[in-house]
């Protein structure tokens, strides 16, 4: 199969623009869930929207999209304010109530799933695929489904952006403005439902909590505006998702859905590592200049100050005698800042001596200015 | 009298399930004052401050602003919240929070615009942290966090303030830099109300005090509040007198030393 004759592949266009509806909703309010520190909200949501998604199919008696999102949504929604009703009026942590909403939503949905089978309905094939998605079985119409949700959502969320920046950021401060913070966060915990529900046929319930989580984790990396970060968020999630579609047609049996989560993994394991600014290399670069900086002056300062003593046996006994020193005088006399002899009478053969070059007298006489330690002689 | 008291509260009681948090709280701050409120750890300070701004519900009592409810006043009434109720770490610049300030004057659609812009760089000038308009929040140092809460508070151009422990954690220029803004505030008339934790800087920093411990140990002008009896009676085993002399030989005199041992 070439390239032209996938992308003319319908299958495949559906595929696509599902997969990039999939990424702009989940990235967008993934971002404001992982900022509430509600990351694991959409886990919950998607594992509780599997008795809705079994629920429509009953209702509707066949597998009719528009009832088994609507089925989803509100078993989601339902076990989403659940959550919030724990953890309020209960004892229970949020990770508590997180789980226990989360087990008995999906061992609910798991009952209807089997019942349904038993029931040897012949329209019901595939319903099992919500569980890790079947993106080959989305139709033309489904996808205007995920698009017209994903519209509104964003339209939602670009009327009330600053209600729910404030909200997301400082809720007591917000609602001493007046603001309605209660429906504001009502408002977001339903759009991620609404995300959640979007997901399901691509992704399915048990990976789709990745979806919510990996863009916005990857965009904070990268973004220092909430715009900036919901932004890339968006653009985080229509790449996964284009990509794990794109990557599925290669082979035979390649499941679409991990694969549009594995390539959004990739972006947040690339992003982790590298970011300017937060990434871990540039953290581990920035330990290892501040760590030579300190050690230089404190070479040139020891060195200088045995210097000041004139004690000339000594000269430089103070230094450590490990492998980061050595490489640290090293690096000293490259700057021209150290001289380096042998001095086979005072140490022995291997002694090597190290002693400061004018340039090197002056910058630690700076050195020593700067700590404000007095001098000797 | 108490019609020109800036902030009434009558028999106000909070409770966290069946402990009560405040009980039976009486005061009238009056208008144009520097109010301390101090007491010991776990004395409700945070509790009343939000209990009057409707963030904590009470269990019973009134409360009044100006003599109207505090729905009426919101627009009159400004709030700097504890430093460490916020993720620093969200993305997002200092001239972005501090026009948070003005989103409850935008209304519901209305975005800041180069107005907003002005005024929140005016008030990042007063609190002396122009230059950093365009850093993010998460690059600050715990007093800077401070000046941007303290400019926030700023642009809402309010008649009260509340500030919760805004000297707590930050450095002594940092401190310097807040009482002078709070100073040039209450000398234009404004009222502003401090939970405030160091005894040591009370006498010199506000002209009137409240001494809480769940209840009402004394509240008035701080000459006749900070007094050892009322630090006693408030702090009670926790407080160590430096100078008991200066505090017990003549009635009512001010503890001009005071440490908390507790901290």
């Amino acid at each position: 199969m070439s390239w032209l004759t996938i992308l003319g592949d319908y299958t495949f266009q559906n595929v696509v623009m599902g997969a990039a509806f999939l990424g702009i909703i989940s990235g967008a309010l993934g971002s404001f869930a992982v900022l509430r520190g509600q990351s694991l909200l959409g886990d919950a949501i998607s594992h509780a929207a599997l008795p809705g998604v079994c629920l429509g199919f009953i209702v509707a008696g066949s597998r009719n999209m528009g009832s088994i999102i609507i089925g989803a949504a509100i078993t989601g929604g339902l076990a989403a304010l659940l959550m919030l009703a724990l953890t309020r009026m209960s004892r229970l942590k949020t990770d508590a109530a997180l789980g226990s909403c989360l087990s008995i939503f999906f061992a609910i949905g798991v009952v209807l799933l089997t019942y349904i089978q038993g029931t040897e309905n012949a329209s019901q094939g595939g319903l099992d695929a919500f569980l890790f998605g079947q993106a080959a079985a989305t139709l033309r119409s489904d996808v205007w489904i995920m698009g017209g949700i994903t519209f509104v959502a964003l339209a939602i969320l670009a009327a009330l952006w600053k209600q729910a920046k404030l909200v997301t950021f400082d809720a007591e401060f917000a609602r001493t403005l007046g603001m309605p913070v209660t429906l504001i966060e009502v408002l977001l915990t339903t759009m991620i439902t609404l995300a959640v529900v979007v997901g399901l046929q691509m992704v399915g319930v048990v990976l789709m909590a990745a979806m919510i989580v990996a863009p916005a984790v990857a965009a904070r990396q990268w973004s220092r505006h909430l715009g900036g970060m919901v932004m890339i968020a968006a653009l985080v999630g229509v790449i996964s998702g284009i990509s794990g579609a794109t990557l599925s047609t290669l082979g035979r049996g390649l499941a679409t859905g991990p694969l549009i989560i594995l390539s959004a993994s990739a972006i947040v394991l690339v992003s982790l590592a590298i970011a300017p600014g937060r990434g871990i290399l540039w953290e581990v670069l920035r330990l290892a200049r501040q760590r030579w900086s300190l050690q230089k002056r404190q070479i040139l300062y020891v060195l200088y100050q045995t210097r000041l003593e004139q004690d000339e046996s000594e000269r430089s006994p103070w230094l450590s005698r490990s492998a980061l020193t050595a490489f640290a005088l090293y690096r000293l006399k490259r700057q021209g800042l150290l001289t380096s002899f042998r001095n086979a009478a005072a140490l022995g053969k291997s002694a090597r001596q190290w002693r400061l070059t004018p340039s090197g007298v002056r910058q630690a006489q700076q050195i020593t200015a700067t700590f404000n330690i007095p001098q000797h002689g | 009298m108490d019609t020109n008291a800036a902030v009434k509260v009558k028999h106000l009681t909070v409770s966290y399930h069946n402990k009560p948090v405040l009980w039976d709280v009486n005061v009238d701050i009056p208008a144009g004052v520097m109010a301390g409120i101090v007491g010991p750890n776990g004395a409700g300070k945070s509790t009343l401050i939000k209990s009057l701004l409707g963030l904590v519900p009470p269990l019973s009592g009134s409360v009044s602003f100006h003599g109207q409810t505090y729905k009426a006043q919101r627009k009159r009434i400004g709030y700097v919240p504890q430093r460490s109720s916020v993720d620093w770490d969200f993305p997002t610049t200092v001239l972005d929070v501090v026009m948070m300030g003005l989103y409850g004057r935008l209304g519901w659609i209305k975005r800041p615009g180069r107005k907003e812009r002005h005024e929140s760089l005016e008030a990042l000038d007063m609190v002396g942290m122009h230059d950093f308009a365009g850093r993010q929040i998460s690059q600050l140092s715990g007093g800077q966090q401070q000046r941007v809460f303290l400019a926030r508070a700023l642009v809402q151009q309010a008649d009260i303030y509340f500030l919760d422990e805004p000297m707590a954690g930050v450095d002594a220029t940092t401190e310097r830099a807040i009482i002078d803004i709070l100073c040039r505030l209450r000398d234009a008339g404004k009222t502003l109300i401090v939970v405030h934790h160091d005894l040591q800087t009370v006498q010199s920093y506000f002209d009137w005090l409240l001494m809480l411990n769940v209840q009402v140990i004394g509240a008035g002008p701080v000459n006749e509040i900070f007094t050892g009896e009322n630090l006693k009676r408030a702090y009670g085993g926790q407080i160590a007198l430096l100078n008991e002399d200066n505090v017990l030989n003549t009635n009512n005199a001010p503890a001009f030393t005071a440490l908390e041992r507790a901290e």
